[in-house]
C-alpha cells in the first residue's frame, strides 16, 4: 500500500531496503530526518558524528570493511568532509556507499546556496537526482548497486523541497545483502602518489563507462510532448515544468552526472528549441553547451533561489502572479525570533549592552544578530566564530580583543571549535570565547552530541566534558555560568576579558524547548511604574509586548515562560512577580 | 479548464501546530485515494517566523507546492499570515482565518503598527473569508490547544472531506487522552459552517 513520506523518510528506507547497515552524518537542516529516520530500523547501525567530515570517514571505513554505508548531511557540510570524499573518489568502494547532499535553494535554513551538483564533476563520481518521494527511495537503492558496478562513492542529490515533501510511496522489501569480504588491498585503499597515480586511470575509465551507462540507463527518460519546446529538467523544478506545461517535451534527468550524451543530442535535434530548467548554477547548460549543442538556460531563468511554478509560468508563458490582490505591501515582517526562555537571549543583549564585537557562528543562535538584539559582527559557517575572533585580533592588536568575543554552541563547538580554540592557544592569542551550551542541537530539532551523553537512539554513553577538554587544550580561565543571570555573566565576560590570556565562558542552560522552565513564574508589568523605556523590547521577546498608544509594556502571557529577564533588565522595577 | 488538483494552503506562525492539520488532511485524502503532496518547513522559520504548509490532493500531482493564484483554500492561524499568503488563493477561492492576533517583531517594538482592519481587507478582495475564533470555542470544547482541530472542522466542511475519514485521522493523529476533546472540537468546527452561520 502507498503511504506518505517525505524524501528524507523514503531515502532511510531505500538504505534499510538495500541492506545498508551503517549510516553516519552530522545534522543540519534540510538533511536531518535521513539518518535519525534509518536509525530507527531494526539491526542497522546508525551514529550522529562529531562532524561531517568524521561521518564520511565513518562512511569509508564501513565501505571498505564491505558493509553498504549511507552518509547524509547538508550541502555545506559536504564541503567539511570534501578532503576525504576526492580521495574516496579514487579509492571507490567496497561495500557501496551512498552519501546524500541535501542542497537549500533559496536559503530557508543555511548560509549559502552553493549547487553540490558540481561536486560530481570535481570529484568524478556520479550524482543521482530525484523528484519525489518514491523515486528518492528507487534511486538510493539503484545508487548502492551503481556504487557497487563501478567501484565508486554516488552522491544522491536531494533540495529542500524534496527532502521537506511528503508524496507517495510504494515501499518494497528488505533485501538480503551479505557482508562483503573485507580484502587486504594496499594499492586501492592506501593513497601514496604511487597508488593513487594508478587509481587516477580507473577514476578516467569509470567515468568513462558511467557515461555510456547515462545514456541507457532508466534514470534518465524523454517523456514526449509538443515538439516546439523540449525542456532538459531535473529534481523538482521536473514537477513545476510537468505543472505548469503539461504538453511539452521534457528530457527528464535522474543522473545529473555524467550526463547521456547521446540522449541529449537525439532530443535536441528532435525538438525546435531547447531550454534547460535547473535551479542554482548551469551545471546541466554548461555541459551541454560545451557539446554545441545550442540551448537556452540561464538567460531565461535565475541563478538565485528556489524555483516555484509561477516563476516557470512567467518565463516560459508571460504570466505574472505578482501581488494579485494589492494588500502585500502593507504586511509587517516576521522575522524568526529566539523562543521565550531561550538561554541565549541574555548572552545577546548582555554582549550589545557592553559594545563588544562579536563573532558568531551557526546555529538558533545566530538569531541573536537580528534587531532588536544586533548582537553579532560576522557569520561564516560551523566553527568560524574562534578563528575569525583571531584573526581579528592579530590584524588589529590585542587591544581590540578585549573588545570582542567568539561565540558558539555546544554542538557547533565539538563539531569544529576545537581546533581553532587550540590555534587561539598555540599562537598566543586573548580571546574570550563563549561556549553557548544548552545541551543539545537545537536548530535543527534537538539532536544529541558528544557533550550531551546521549547517542543517537538516545542511550548513555560517554560523555565529553567541555570544561575538562578546554583545559587540556590550554585554556586556564575556564568558568561555568548561568546565562540567566545577567550580572555574573556580564561579570565574567568582563573580567575574562581585561585578563591578557585566553579564556572560555561557558553560558550553561539547556534549551527551552527541552526542559521544563527554570521558574514557572507568571510576571505582569505595572503600568504605574513602567515610563514606555522599551529597554524590555530590547530583549527581542514575544513574552514581553509594548502598548504604542498607552507607551507602556505589557506581558504576553501566552507567549511568557517566567524566565526572568525582562524583570532583570528593568530599571524601573515595573515587571513583578503575577503567580509563582 | 476544470482544475483537477485541490490546493490548501495552510499558513501561521511557527509552533502554532500548522504541521498537525496538513498531516490530517494529507491523511484523510490518501485514504480517499488520491495522489498526494504535502509540503512542509523545517528548520529556522520554526522559530517564531511565518510558515506555510501545503496540500495538494487529486488523480495526479506534480508539485508540491502550490502555484500563486491556485489555492483553493487559504486556511490562516494568524489574521496577519493570511494577509501575507493571500497571492496563493485562486479569484474565487475560499479564506479561513483564525481570529488570533500574534505580533510580529516590528510589531511588538512599537516600530510598526498591527494592521486593524486586515480582516476587513481581506473580505473586500475576497468575499468567501470567514472568520472564526478558534480558540474560544476550543476551550468550551475543553482544551484552547485544539483551535487547529476547530479548523480542521471548518476546512472539512468547506472542502467537502469526509467525516469518517477525517474522525479516524484525528484519533489516530492526537494524543490518546485528548482524543476526545478533539473530535468535539472537530465537530464544533464543521457545525459553524452547516449552521450556515460566522
Amino acid at each position: 500500500m502507498k503511504q506518505l513520506m517525505i524524501g528524507n523518510e523514503a531515502i532511510a528506507r531505500a538504505a534499510y531496503e538495500a541492506g545498508a547497515t551503517v549510516a553516519a552524518a552530522y545534522p543540519g537542516t534540510p538533511s536531518t530526518e535521513i539518518v535519525s529516520t534509518f536509525a530507527k530500523y531494526d539491526q542497522v547501525y546508525a551514529q550522529w558524528a562529531p562532524n561531517e567530515k568524521v561521518a564520511l570517514e565513518v562512511g569509508v571505513g564501513a565501505s571498505i570493511g564491505g558493509a553498504r554505508t549511507l552518509v547524509a548531511m547538508k550541502h555545506v557540510g559536504v564541503n567539511v568532509a570534501a578532503d576525504p570524499l576526492y580521495t574516496f573518489a579514487y579509492t571507490g568502494v567496497n561495500g557501496g556507499l551512498v552519501l546524500v547532499s541535501a542542497d537549500d535553494p533559496g536559503m530557508h535554513s543555511s548560509q549559502n546556496e552553493q549547487d553540490n551538483r558540481g561536486y560530481g564533476k570535481f570529484a568524478k563520481m556520479p550524482v543521482l537526482e530525484p523528484a519525489d518521494s518514491q523515486e528518492a527511495l528507487d534511486y538510493c537503492k539503484l545508487a548502492f548497486t551503481i556504487s557497487e558496478e563501478f567501484d565508486t562513492p554516488v552522491m544522491l542529490r536531494i533540495t529542500t523541497r524534496l527532502a521537506h515533501s511528503q508524496t507517495m510511496v510504494e515501499v518494497g522489501s528488505k533485501e538480503e545483502y551479505q557482508l562483503k569480504p573485507y580484502k587486504k588491498n594496499v594499492p586501492k585503499y592506501v593513497m601514496l602518489p604511487g597508488h593513487a597515480r594508478g587509481r587516477h586511470v580507473e577514476v578516467e575509465k569509470r567515468m568513462m563507462q558511467l557515461k555510456e551507462y547515462a545514456s541507457s540507463s532508466p534514470l534518465n527518460r524523454i517523456e514526449w510532448g509538443d515538439r516546439s519546446i523540449g525542456i532538459i529538467s531535473s529534481g523538482v523544478p521536473y514537477q513545476y515544468v510537468k505543472e505548469v506545461m503539461p504538453q511539452v517535451s521534457v528530457l527528464k534527468l535522474g543522473m545529473v552526472h555524467p550526463l547521456p550524451e547521446k540522449m541529449i543530442r537525439d532530443f535536441a535535434g528532435q525538438v525546435d528549441r531547447l531550454i534547460v530548467v535547473e535551479e542554482l548554477e548551469p551545471v546541466i547548460e554548461d555541459q551541454i553547451k560545451a557539446w554545441g549543442i545550442p540551448v537556452e538556460g540561464k538567460e531565461l531563468f535565475s541563478l538565485l533561489g528556489e524555483y516555484s511554478p509561477e516563476l516557470i509560468e512567467s518565463v516560459l508563458k508571460g504570466v505574472s502572479n505578482e501581488d494579485l490582490y494589492g494588500l502585500v505591501k502593507e504586511i509587517p515582517a516576521r522575522p524568526p525570533l529566539l523562543c521565550p526562555g531561550c538561554p541565549h537571549r541574555g548572552v545577546f543583549y548582555t554582549l550589545r549592552r557592553m559594545r563588544l564585537v562579536v563573532t558568531g557562528d551557526i546555529g538558533c543562535y545566530t538569531l541573536g544578530a537580528l534587531s532588536p538584539l544586533d548582537g553579532m559582527d560576522t557569520t561564516i559557517c560551523m566553527g568560524a566564530s574562534i578563528g575569525t575572533a583571531m584573526g581579528m585580533e592579530k590584524a588589529r592588536g590585542s587591544e581590540f580583543a578585549e573588545k570582542m568575543v567568539a561565540v558558539i554552541g555546544d554542538s557547533t563547538f565539538v563539531h569544529s571549535g576545537i581546533t581553532p580554540l587550540i590555534d587561539i592557544v598555540y599562537n598566543q592569542g586573548t580571546s574570550t570565547v563563549l561556549i553557548l551550551d544548552n545541551d543539545t542541537t537545537a536548530m535543527t530539532g534537538h539532536q544529541e552530541h558528544p557533550a550531551t551523553g546521549k547517542n543517537i537512539n538516545s542511550e548513555p554513553t560517554k560523555k565529553l566534558d567541555l570544561p575538562t577538554l578546554v583545559r587540556a587544550i590550554g585554556i586556564e580561565n575556564v568558568r561555568v555560568v548561568d546565562p540567566l543571570k545577567l550580572d555574573q555573566l556580564q561579570q565574567a565576560v568582563q573580567e575574562e576579558l581585561e585578563r591578557r590570556e585566553p579564556s572560555v565562558i561557558i553560558a550553561k542552560r539547556a534549551c527551552a524547548l527541552i526542559e521544563n522552565q527554570p521558574t514557572g513564574i507568571k510576571y505582569y508589568v505595572d503600568p504605574e511604574l513602567c515610563t514606555g523605556c522599551k529597554v524590555c523590547i530590547r530583549l527581542g521577546c514575544t513574552g514581553v509586548n509594548f502598548l504604542d498608544e498607552e507607551k507602556v509594556a505589557v506581558m504576553n502571557l501566552n507567549s511568557c515562560v517566567g524566565c526572568g529577564l525582562c524583570p532583570q533588565v528593568c530599571k524601573f522595577d515595573a515587571i513583578k512577580v503575577l503567580e509563582v | 479548464m476544470s482544475k483537477q488538483v485541490t490546493d490548501i494552503l495552510i499558513v501561521g506562525v511557527g509552533g502554532q501546530g500548522t504541521l498537525l492539520t496538513s498531516r490530517i488532511l494529507a491523511d484523510v485524502a490518501v485514504q480517499m485515494g488520491y495522489d498526494v503532496k504535502v509540503s512542509e518547513i523545517h528548520g529556522m522559520a520554526q522559530r517564531g517566523g511565518s510558515v506555510v504548509t501545503q496540500v495538494r490532493y487529486g488523480e495526479k500531482v506534480y508539485s508540491p507546492i502550490i502555484k500563486k493564484g491556485d489555492a483553493d483554500i487559504l486556511l490562516a492561524f494568524e489574521k496577519l499570515e493570511a494577509a501575507r499568503w493571500l497571492d496563493y488563493l485562486k479569484p474565487d477561492g475560499i479564506v479561513i482565518i483564525n481570529d488570533e492576533r500574534v505580533d510580529p517583531l516590528p510589531v511588538m517594538s512599537g516600530r510598526v503598527k498591527y494592521p486593524l482592519d486586515i480582516v476587513d481587507k481581506i473580505k473586500e478582495k475576497v468575499p468567501n473569508t470567514r472568520l472564526i475564533n478558534a480558540t474560544e470555542i476550543a476551550g468550551q470544547c475543553g482544551n484552547t490547544r485544539a483551535a487547529n482541530v476547530v479548523l480542521v472542522g471548518v476546512l472539512a466542511a468547506v472542502a467537502s472531506l469526509p467525516i469518517a475519514e477525517m474522525e479516524n485521522a484525528i484519533r489516530r493523529m492526537v494524543p490518546e487522552k485528548a482524543i476526545d476533546i478533539n473530535l468535539k472540537a472537530f465537530e464544533e468546527g464543521m457545525n459553524i459552517i452547516s449552521n450556515g452561520g460566522l
